[in-house]
């Protein structure tokens, strides 16, 4: 998972420095250009990363489900945002591998929001962020046809209560296979 | 089964401790500064057997409710007079009363039941400002009582009484750790005589009336997915109308009763439809990649008022429908949704949220002004009583869900609370024959 996260970092690291690339080109900070320069050919960083993250490669087209269901499956969002956090990116990764791996695999992305505001926005709010989980696992190379998203809203909170804690622990996608 | 029969007891202890001990009234949590003080005098019955229910105070309570009235305790009165011709206004005037209501409850073999006479006196004056009968079944006593007080209430304040209407709620209970068991009611408005409408594992929310309150369109996952339901109430025959991929929510009724408008996200993301009930045909209303949800009907049809985050935070809009226009509507607080117009289409109502907290707040859609109703907590899903005066929420008491109530310039404020479980997603009928 440490891999899994190595590399996330470095794709998004590689995105940003193309990115920077393609609008700071003629910029004096030589050292961007040297790195943009190393993505461009495309493997150095990636490859650089994923030479690490191979193994992990490797170790997902074994995954058995039983590995997959062993991954954190739960994960959190800020109130009102439909982003997925930095922190949960290697485990979706992990998530994704497995079912890159496994064709016939499917998965159910379960939207929920805490209980503050109204429910049918809530309802919108929770799909939003399925979706959100969904996405980053296509951009990872899953088939859509794979992934089904559901949202429940503030239907079915995982803890009671009316405190920030427990809103925090409610506003989470749960994956599901 | 034992849900339904606690409601029903619950609601008795309160009816009754309104009427004849109101200063330990639980229910009310405020009320207009300077009640009219009313006295309506226990209904005659010459039967054998004690009535079902207590008429007088159904009356009474339903009046006490409103914030508008005090209602004069039975130990206070100095005679009981069920007829004209019984009625001393002097007993009446020493008591501070205004106004006084008499009546009787006889046999009516034709209504295999009883029929409930009433009158309404101006004790001031001196004058019978209104009598009349209702008769029904045993069953039907409580309906009478309201029509009374739908009769009494109009009388003294000029306004359509509400209270021989119904509201449906959801009642939710968390039984394990992903089990829970959702129940959508109905009841009469003071949350009496309730009955089941629809159980389910999965939840159940967004119930909306049809304009002749005869049917109720809602949302439920049964099926384990969204779906939009419509139900005839009296037959409790019911169609699925949607079931499309991804969210099918937030039905309302338009008020021709012909079309249902609902949020659905087939199409990639949350947007208004609306669906013609008998033909099934499906109309987009918004495209927007942001959220549109939770529309509601102006009065005259011609626009919808919905919920969307278009702007980075949830505002209300609303978009006529024959040309498109959308406009936004709300601008301040940064949370504004689930919008519903007032009979007049003057105010608009809402959740909105003011310095972290969600309140009920009633905006002028001429002067722009808010005006926050609700001091309760994390307060949702606001409907408006059909004559306007009240608007009925859910909010939190402690760690459960219950049905709050407010008047629309925020004078009267009263709960009704259920004794388990949480209660939610009120909404209030539409005037009923």
């Amino acid at each position: 998972m440490r891999v899994g996260n190595l590399k996330a970092i470095a794709i998004a690291a590689s995105v940003v420095w193309a990115a920077g690339c393609s609008t700071t080109s003629t910029t004096d900070d030589s050292g961007a250009m040297k790195d943009s320069s190393s993505t461009t050919q495309g493997s150095a960083t990636t490859s650089g990363a994923s030479g690490s993250g191979m193994s992990h490669g490797q170790m997902g087209d074994g995954m058995t489900k039983a590995d997959a269901m062993k991954l954190t499956s739960v994960f959190y969002f800020d109130f009102d945002k439909a982003v997925v956090k930095p922190a949960a990116l290697a485990d979706l990764e992990a998530h994704a591998k497995y079912l890159i791996s496994n064709p016939n695999a499917s998965v159910v992305l379960e939207g929920h929001a805490d209980e503050r505001g109204t429910r049918e926005y809530n309802m919108a709010l929770g799909e939003r962020r399925a979706k959100a989980v969904g996405r980053y696992l296509t951009v990872q190379g899953v088939s859509s046809s794979q992934i089904e998203t559901i949202s429940y809203g503030e239907e079915q909170p995982a803890m009671i209560g009316h405190s920030e804690a427990s809103w925090a622990k409610n506003r989470r996608v749960e994956l599901k296979y | 089964m034992t849900r339904l029969v606690q409601i029903p007891l619950l609601f008795l202890l309160l009816v009754v401790s309104t009427v004849s001990r109101a200063e330990l009234t639980i229910e009310i949590t405020q009320g207009v500064d300077r009640p009219v003080p009313v006295a309506i005098v226990p209904f005659g019955w010459e039967g054998v057997t004690a009535l079902p229910e207590d008429v007088a105070s159904v009356i009474g309570s339903d009046l006490y409710r409103s914030g508008l009235f005090s209602i004069m305790k039975q130990e206070n009165m100095l005679s009981f007079p069920n007829k004209s011709s019984e009625v001393y206004f002097r007993d009446w005037r020493l008591g501070g009363i205004e106004y006084l209501v008499i009546g009787r409850v006889v046999d009516d073999p034709a209504a295999r039941g009883y029929r409930v006479e009433y009158e309404l006196y101006d004790v001031v004056k001196e004058q019978r400002l209104a009598g009349g009968f209702f008769a029904g079944n045993a069953n039907n006593l409580r309906k009478a009582a309201h029509r009374i007080s739908d009769v009494v209430y109009e009388k003294l304040t000029g306004i359509r009484g509400a209270f021989s209407t119904q509201i449906v709620y959801v009642t939710a209970r968390k039984l394990g750790k992903k089990l829970f068991n959702y129940r959508l009611q109905l009841a009469d408005s003071d949350g009496a005589r309730p009955q089941l409408i629809l159980e389910s594992r999965e939840p159940i929310l967004s119930p909306s009336w049809s304009r002749d309150g005869k049917k109720l369109a809602y949302v439920s996952f049964e099926t384990g997915r969204p779906a939009v339901y419509i139900q005839e109430i009296a037959s409790g025959k019911r169609q699925r109308m949607t079931s499309f991929r991804g969210l099918n929510g937030a039905p309302a009724w338009s008020p021709d009763g012909k079309k249902l408008a609902v949020t659905l996200s087939k199409d990639g993301n949350p947007e208004i439809y609306i669906i013609d009930i008998a033909t099934r045909n499906l109309k987009r209303i918004t495209r927007h990649y942001g959220i549109d949800t939770e529309p509601s009907w102006s009065p005259d049809g011609g626009s919808i008022i919905f919920t969307s985050n278009r702007g980075g935070k949830p505002q209300i809009y609303s978009v006529e429908l024959a040309t498109g226009w959308i406009e936004r509507l709300t601008f301040e607080g940064d949370y504004n949704a689930r919008g519903g117009l007032t009979h007049d289409g003057r105010h608009l109502v809402m959740v909105h949220r003011s310095n972290g907290v969600f309140h009920i707040a009633v905006q002028d859609l001429k002067t722009g002004r808010i005006d926050v109703l609700t001091e309760t907590y994390l307060d949702e899903s606001p409907s408006i009583a059909p004559n306007g005066s009240m608007v009925i929420y859910a909010t939190q008491q402690g760690n459960r869900g219950v049905l709050g109530a407010v008047s629309i310039d925020g004078r009267v404020k009263f709960k009704l609370p259920a004794k388990s479980g949480d209660v939610r997603e009120p909404a209030w009928s539409p005037y009923l024959q």
